[in-house]
């Protein structure tokens, strides 16, 4: 691709010393995106603004948040209360946590449904599943910082799961905390850390980004794109597209900052943190709570800790778990079928974590456990088996254009760029 | 062979070997050393360390009452046992249950039941200090988070927790005093 011609003097001489004008004009202006992407592409930019927005609300209270166990709580409020614009900022920080999972959620089964972690793209999904990771970690001591009750708690329950660890779990443990409980000192190096994690997920994000660059992106066809006929300039098609969802994004984000703030936090949470009284009813926030339902399934602590993790490690080996040569679900009439199921199974698994575990809610969940872990590892592999998928139509622009057997697709591409 | 300009033994190793070898060996001590200090600097400190005694006067304590003080930032329950609580505990099979340990070897005089009141499942604070608290299927305590049961005792009977309270180190100081730790 030929250098861009700026007509700015002064873009002309940095970009002769320094190519960031020409690397921009490549990879956010002629980037050849496939034209068929639908809004279901909307979520990784999405994710992308939010982590820009989590990392600057998250600067700003730093400005004002004290990480000591006597005054946490009490700066929190003070932020709430007395600190210019303090309250939207908190609260945007706040529900911008529960959010960005929403987005990056809804991202995760987009690409699960359009196949979008099948060859070349494996490593962009690994990068993802990393992400993921890094997100759950920051949030969880991100969430530990106010010091309420649910703070103190989820911290005491989380770090202790480490302690299923056999011999040397206790030593982790007590490492983790830097004491023989939750205190000070985990509060200070939670802080710490929840500083730092963000500009490593920023990291991540680029290599997830240049991964991504690399093939371009997936398709809701999951076909090749077959010339230059099938795609489109990223800018300014995709750039307003992505406004627009944006747009709408903001909206449902502010109706949650503006009017109903609390709704996704947990009462006892303004309560202070109190070592020596447990709350009769801890839950994690939302997003933790199908894994924290797997956690509860397994009557072993070691087993039930291991399955918890697996069922995020299982999303690493995915690109080898699904062999079918087909991506998108649109071809894949039974993949099609069980990929909500899988969806239903997690909501599933959602609502019995946040229940108490006892009766009925018991053997849902440990159902709804294995049908989890099923899916994956047996499910998966039989139907790129025995799964005869649709045929697939030869280029993006046959479905709409038709054609038939003889491919016009060159021809009805060409109109296609004109139109657009 | 002869002997090269580098010191080229007979088996081919020259002296350059040795001394890459060597170099990045000491390197690699070097980053292991620093790497432990970064490490072990997340361990408990001294002055967290420092607080590993508390004493208790167990004088006001009526029994079939309990108390709980703090221990290392951790509650430890103290429990005056009534003869029944302690019947119970001890004529409890020890095949029955999933952390076999015998009530006598838990107790220094059966009486006073001395345990670390952190549930050994996920670190909650099991129910059962107060009169009005759920004290579960056996009589000792209960544990909200996730539904551990521990008897008289202080030992697992029902539940996902996988061992008993544990007994904290203590000794009578005299008859209505212990030291803790």
């Amino acid at each position: 691709m030929a250098a861009p011609k700026f007509e700015n003097p002064i873009v002309r001489w940095i970009d002769y010393r320094l190519p960031v004008f020409t690397f921009m004009h490549h990879e956010m202006h002629e980037y050849p995106t496939p034209k068929n992407l639908n809004y279901w592409w909307n979520f990784g930019s999405l994710a992308g603004f939010m982590l820009i927005v989590m990392i600057l609300t998250g600067i700003m209270l730093a400005m004002h948040y004290t990480p000591h166990v006597d005054h946490a709580f009490d700066s929190v409020e003070r932020i709430r209360r007395d600190v210019p614009f303090g309250w939207l900022i908190q609260f945007i920080h706040m529900n911008g946590a529960s959010f960005f999972f929403i987005l990056v959620y809804i991202h995760i089964f987009r690409g699960l449904y359009y196949g979008s972690y099948k060859s070349p793209r494996e490593i962009l999904w690994i990068l993802g599943v990393v992400i993921l990771l890094l997100m759950m970690a920051t949030a969880f001591m991100g969430y530990v910082l106010p010091w309420g009750q649910m703070s103190f708690w989820g911290a005491t329950v989380i770090t202790n799961l480490f302690s299923a660890i056999p011999l040397v779990g206790e030593h982790i443990v007590s490492w983790l905390w830097g004491g023989f409980a939750v205190d000070n000192a985990t509060l200070n190096r939670f802080y710490s850390l929840h500083y730092l994690l963000p500009f490593v997920i920023v990291g991540v994000v680029v290599l997830h980004v240049v991964a991504l660059h690399t093939h371009g992106s997936n398709n809701p066809l999951g076909i090749e794109l077959r010339g230059k006929q099938d795609s489109i300039p990223f800018h300014p098609y995709y750039t307003i597209k992505d406004m627009f969802g944006l747009g709408l994004f903001l909206t449902i984000f502010c109706l949650f900052v503006f009017f109903a703030p609390d709704y996704l936090g947990h009462p006892d949470n303004y309560v202070p943190a109190n070592p020596l009284v447990t709350p009769p009813h801890i839950v994690p926030e939302w997003y933790f709570l199908p894994f924290f339902a797997i956690l509860r399934a397994i009557p072993d602590k070691l087993l039930g800790v291991v399955a918890m993790f697996a069922a995020i490690a299982v999303l690493f080996i995915l690109p080898w778990l699904d062999r079918s040569p087909v991506r998108s679900a649109r071809f894949r009439p039974i993949y099609k079928q069980v990929f909500w199921l899988l969806v239903l199974d997690c909501l599933v698994l959602g609502y019995i974590g946040s229940q108490p575990a006892e009766g009925w809610y018991i053997h849902i969940g440990r159902l709804a456990t294995i049908y989890y872990f099923a899916h994956f590892f047996v499910i998966l592999p039989l139907l790129s088996v025995f799964e005869r998928p649709r045929p697939l139509p030869l280029s993006i622009g046959e479905p709409v254009l038709g054609g038939g057997s003889s491919p016009p697709a060159g021809g009805g591409g060409a109109g296609a760029m004109e139109r657009a | 062979m002869a002997a090269t300009a580098d010191g080229a033994g007979g088996d081919g190793v020259t002296r350059r070997d040795f001394l890459e070898y060597a170099a990045g060996g000491m390197g690699a001590v070097g980053a292991a050393a620093a790497g432990w200090a970064l490490i072990d600097n997340m361990n408990p400190a001294a002055d967290v360390l420092a607080l590993s005694t508390t004493e208790v006067d167990l004088e006001a304590i009526e029994p079939g009452q309990s108390i709980t003080v703090v221990w290392q930032k951790k509650p430890v329950f103290v429990r005056r046992r009534t003869e029944a609580e302690i019947r119970d505990a001890e004529d409890t099979p020890l095949d029955s249950l999933p952390d076999p340990m015998a009530d006598t070897d838990r107790v220094q005089k059966a009486e006073w039941l001395i345990l670390v009141g952190v549930c050994t499942h996920l670190g909650c604070i099991p129910l059962g200090q107060k009169d009005t608290d759920e004290k579960g299927e056996y009589g000792g305590w209960f544990c909200p988070c996730h539904g551990s049961h521990y008897d008289t005792s202080g030992r697992i009977r029902k539940g996902p927790a996988p061992e008993n309270l544990p007994v904290p180190p203590y000794r009578f100081l005299d008859d209505t005093r212990i030291l803790i730790g």
